[in-house]
């Protein structure tokens, strides 16, 4: 009776195991069209519906924690914020004289204002999150194909870059975000010599953006703005349309330029408290794929 | 034991799992604690595998993974194997040692966020995810598995709330039994023959 009992035990531990083996092996050597991928996004789209009213409904519950991490955290930010102010007040005359310039001049030469308005603006809402954002960040959203949205569409929040689509069902999309390990971003820091690089999160600490191959003796300084890059070349075209603000230097240590050619930057949009986000979706023409960095 | 009563803990397992997922994503990975988001699935499969046993553990762990895996867009069995380790390993600890000790939640726990943290982010690796291993991502894994222990007796606790009653010795039923037999199961009924 014990051996049949323990013989019972062992044989379904293997066989969970040998399915479990199974499908890893059959769903990583599968392209996105695939059988397990569709059974995947069925189940999606079937979930989507409830996991959008399980978090409508935890929202409460939600804000309740957000609150306390928030508080904290918003008094450094004040003193931070304060001190920005009282910089960028001195900046913002010299600015209206230049913007008033500027506009004057692309008026002369009928350029976009910026870039975005070929782009359609859908607001969604977050639903769903996945539990480990150590090695993967990304949220899921209400909306999917039959809204329009594709695989590469940018995504942007609190006036900053959130991240790109990275899978789509019909009624729900995944949104990989510039804090995931996977992502690389090409900027441009809005210094004197308008550097470029290319931005990717710290292992850690994903909130800790860092801009990569800048030249060794850039001069960037404490709260630069840093943009999307948005390179075009023959074969290759950026995920992400130029200029999108994307988040601010925190520290740009000369040393660490010299050595690392790196600064740090802290992202503009709240990426762990995002509740709606917008998807820019493209001019119909732009269908496909497109490459997140140049080769 | 009649029909219904059979298919009471899997069913009761079932519905457990289900809004663990829901919540879990819809609600609870939405809020970070120190930079972590916090994972009660590993903390919830390892409360069955020590209130059930290594076998409905390890099918309850192998069903929740793979629901996580489906609804996540992950690749599927990554999770499943992690969590099939899980419920079984606690099971059998249950089954080897009957640990009586208020505190073992806690430490089976903790050992559950441990493997699933190091083990996700081992296979995710394996996978081809290319990130540097730094202080940083050793310091994160550190406080994800401080919060999963501190969560491990609530967790433990709505766990065996929720299953209490259809378990195969579960103590009330041992007290029901108690009264109708007169303290002896049937399996440890004398047989006429002996």
């Amino acid at each position: 009776m014990y051996d049949k009992q323990v013989r019972r035990r062992r044989a379904v531990l293997v066989l969970l195991v040998v399915v479990s083996l199974i499908l890893l092996t059959a769903y990583f050597g599968e392209s996105a069209g695939s059988p397990l991928h569709s059974v995947q996004r069925g189940v999606v789209t079937v979930l989507s519906p409830i996991q959008e009213g399980a978090s409508r409904a935890l929202k409460p519950v939600r804000d309740l924690f957000g609150w306390f991490g928030d508080t904290a955290r918003a008094k450094t930010e004040r003193d931070q914020l304060k001190a920005q102010r009282d910089r960028l007040l001195e900046q913002v005359a010299g600015y209206q004289v230049a913007v008033q310039e500027n506009r004057q001049l692309r008026g002369l030469l009928q350029i976009d204002s910026n870039g975005l308005d070929a782009y359609d603006k859908r607001t969604v809402r977050v639903i769903g999150r996945p539990p480990n954002n150590l090695l993967l960040d990304r949220l899921q959203v209400d909306a999917g194909s039959s809204a329009g949205v594709r695989i590469g569409d940018p995504v942007v929040a609190d006036g900053g870059l959130v991240g790109h689509v990275s899978f789509v069902a019909s009624d729900a999309s995944f949104v990989t975000l510039i804090t995931d390990p996977s992502s690389s971003v090409s900027v441009k820091v809005l210094n004197t010599t308008g550097d470029t690089g290319l931005l990717k999160p710290s292992v850690g600490d994903p909130l800790d953006l860092l801009v990569q191959l800048l030249p060794r003796h850039a001069r960037i300084r404490q709260a630069d703005i840093v943009v999307s890059g948005g390179f075009r070349t023959t074969r290759l075209e950026s995920l992400y349309p130029p200029n999108i603000p994307i988040g601010r230097v925190t520290k740009a240590d000369p040393e660490e330029l010299a050595s690392d050619q790196q600064v740090h930057v802290a992202p503009i949009a709240d990426l762990r408290h995002l509740d709606f986000v917008q998807i820019l979706i493209g001019p119909s023409g732009s269908d496909g794929e497109r490459a997140q960095v140049g080769p | 034991m009649n029909g219904i009563e059979g298919y009471q803990l899997p069913l009761r397992l079932a519905a457990l799992g289900f809004l663990t997922v829901v919540i879990q994503i819809a609600a609870v990975s939405q809020i970070t604690v120190f930079g972590v988001s916090v994972d009660l699935s590993p903390l919830v499969v390892a409360s069955v595998g020590l209130l059930a046993g290594s076998l409905p553990g390890a099918v309850f762990g192998f069903a929740v993974g793979l629901f996580v895996d489906v609804a996540l867009v992950q690749t599927l069995g990554v999770t499943s194997l992690l969590f099939i380790a899980i419920g079984y390993w606690a099971g059998r600890l249950r089954e080897l040692r009957d640990p009586a000790h208020g505190l073992t939640p806690l430490a089976v726990g903790a050992a559950a966020t441990a493997f699933a943290v190091v083990g996700f982010s081992l296979m995710q690796f394996m996978l081809g995810v290319r990130a540097p291993v730094s202080w940083l991502l050793l310091r994160q894994v550190v406080v994800t598995i401080l919060i999963g222990t501190l969560l491990a007796l609530p967790i433990y606790a709505l766990v065996r709330r929720v299953v209490q009653g259809s378990l195969p010795d579960d103590p009330r039923r041992r007290r029901r039994r108690a009264y109708t037999t007169g303290g002896l199961s049937p399996l440890q009924r004398p047989s006429a023959g002996r």
